[in-house]
């Protein structure tokens, strides 16, 4: 039946709060697991998995990934999750305890289809429900190039950090980027006539009310951050600096939003030659770009160390952390895979630190236990191989 | 398994909406299993539904007449007219009993990306229908999502001009609603359109 079941009686934290945390998850022809079943201590808020390449680490925190909306931390196609050999189709599922009590959350694949089923204590629900029972806030070694490559990545991170604190801002973008759409088809299937003049009016109205919208959600969740990034300056890691680099944000700064919808609505009529044969939208916050930089010494982040760049990933990610947890008085889920790669070891213990001091749970990855000396005894550790989870005797 | 028969009975029965394979296959086996008490009927049943209902020529309405029961009816008021999207919308206000005006069923909403434009609606027979006088008001009562609600500016705009009022839904707290239970984006929306307390 189950393999890799761990005893409950794991190594404890002391005074810990019953913040929302896996108890158990399971596993069912997920990636490289044909089944799966892990029984975690209530006591440690952290569990660090340890493995060589290839073990499948990264599979079970892309797992726990998928019990918030979305396509998980890998944004892979659900189809793609089966087990090569699998007997579909895939299920990801899990008990969380908290204050509050017991929930049961499950994922899969729909028979049949190619849509996700979502269940949440054992009925059928949208996968935007999954949002109001936990967060979920992952950092992965591909966001490592976060600050080197295109906007589009940044844009992305940036709207699940909004979307954390406010998940409207989901539902806005997805809207935002249908009307886009919706108007891109219309301008390349017909040239201009008077009844299509009308009908791009109609969605551009929609998308300015959309578009104004996401930019102030966005400005409110950077604001939010600095604020909370100012709070926890600590001299082992780098104060990042946020701020959201766009045409909407800037008019945001100095007009009312029901003016700024109206520009954008304006500008969006204007480009309608210019996107017709782009295929695109020269206007709109799809444009706007995350930038971040290092307070201290006012460097932008693409030109710090990649250590330092990972650093100011973590500090936001950590930040983002404390923040939904003063917003919703319940700590996120974090999941930090491979997160101590590029990270010198005085920051690695002051992480560790920080982790401790998270008051959620924590999963961590990393090919070898010693790099997280610093959780001995206050963790639980689970060393993963050939799709199975043994528990590590971790001395204090 | 099955008898080709069957299995095409199966099919057809799992497109209906609500309806996958395996409660195909229960309906299609509950059909059988009661022949004279249910498939009969049902079969002589939907004989006579397809031969005699057919969309209303005024609004749109599913009828057995040319000229929808709605739109006969001599005691409805002709001054003010609710779009919906779809006949299941009309239904739901009906239900009600709300509103005691006339109808316009618009058969979908726009959707550029399948291919739904204002030809495929019936927009140009609300234009129509408003321009032949007797309309005072239009409500758009369309749905609350991305395409409903462009459709509805795309309405505005055509109304626009005509000498007539054109007004929405309103979005908010639905009747015994808890505000604690509610999503954010009603709220926002509610609090946004909030009205004056009375007295």
């Amino acid at each position: 039946m189950s393999q890799g079941v761990l005893s409950p009686s794991g190594p404890a934290a002391s005074g810990a709060r019953a913040c929302p945390r896996l108890a158990r998850l399971t596993l069912h022809e997920f990636r490289n697991y044909p089944a799966l079943t892990l029984d975690l201590p209530q006591e440690a808020p952290i569990v660090v998995l340890t493995g060589a390449n290839g073990a499948g680490k990264t599979n079970l925190l892309e797992a726990i990934s998928l019990l918030s909306p979305g396509r998980g931390l890998r944004q892979a196609r659900l189809p793609e999750l089966l087990r090569t050999g699998g007997e579909g189709p895939w299920r990801v599922a899990a008990r969380l305890v908290s204050d509050a009590g017991e929930r049961e959350l499950g994922t899969g694949l729909q028979a049949e289809s190619e849509r996700r089923q979502v269940r949440i204590d054992r009925r059928n629900a949208q996968p935007a429900e999954l949002a109001a029972v936990v967060a979920v806030l992952w950092l992965t070694p591909q966001m490592d190039r976060l600050f080197l490559e295109s906007a589009g990545g940044r844009r992305r991170f940036l709207d699940r950090l909004a979307f954390l604190l406010d998940p409207e801002h989901a539902r806005r973008v997805a809207g935002y980027e249908r009307v886009l759409r919706e108007r891109g088809r219309l301008l390349a299937d017909a040239p201009a006539s008077p009844a299509d003049s009308a009908w791009l009016a109609a969605l551009e109205s929609q998308a300015a009310e959309l578009g104004v919208a996401i930019a102030a959600g966005r400005l409110t969740a950077v604001e939010q951050l600095n604020t909370a990034l100012a709070q926890a300056a600590e001299p082992d890691f780098p104060a990042a600096l946020l701020a959201v680099e766009g045409t909407v944000e800037g008019w945001l700064a100095s007009m009312p939003a029901l003016a700024a919808e109206a520009r954008l609505a304006e500008a969006l009529a204007l480009a309608r030659p210019k996107d017709a044969a782009t295929g695109g939208s020269l206007v709109g916050p799809h444009r706007s770009d995350l930038v971040v930089s290092d307070r201290r010494r006012a460097v932008p982040a693409a030109r710090c160390s990649t250590g330092e760049q990972k650093a100011l990933l973590l500090a936001i990610v950590l930040a983002e952390a404390r923040l939904v947890a003063g917003l919703r008085g319940l700590p996120p889920l974090l999941l930090l895979d491979e997160v101590s790669a590029h990270l010198d070891q005085g920051r690695r213990a002051a992480l560790c630190q920080r982790l401790l001091a998270h008051g959620g749970q924590v999963w961590l990855t990393g090919t070898e236990p010693a790099l997280f000396d610093a959780l001995k005894g206050r963790a639980c550790a689970l060393a993963i191989a050939n799709g199975r989870a043994r528990l590590e005797e971790w001395a204090v | 398994m099955f008898g080709t028969e069957i299995e095409r009975l199966i099919q057809l029965l799992s497109r209906l909406p609500g309806l996958g394979p395996r409660s195909g296959r229960r309906a299609a086996l509950a059909l059988l299993k009661r022949k004279e008490t249910l498939l009969l009927p049902l079969l002589e049943q939907l004989g006579r539904v397809a031969e005699s209902i057919r969309s209303c020529r005024i609004c749109g309405n599913l009828d057995s007449a040319e000229t929808c029961a709605i739109c006969r009816d001599p005691a409805r008021e002709n001054h003010s007219l609710c779009v919906v999207e779809d006949v299941a919308d009309l239904w739901a206000i009906e239900r009600s009993g709300a509103f005691k005006g006339r109808y316009h069923v618009l058969g979908g909403t726009l959707s550029a990306l399948d291919g739904v434009g204002p030809d495929e609606l019936s927009i140009g027979q609300l234009v129509a229908r408003v321009k032949a006088g007797g309309v005072e008001e239009v409500i758009l009562a369309l749905n609350a999502t991305v395409d409903g609600q462009t459709t509805a500016h795309y309405l505005s705009e055509r109304l626009q001009g005509l000498g007539i009022g054109v007004s929405r839904l309103a979005h908010g707290v639905p009747i015994g609603g808890e505000l604690d239970y509610l999503d954010d984006g009603t709220l926002a929306t509610a609090l946004k359109a909030r009205r004056p307390a009375a007295g």
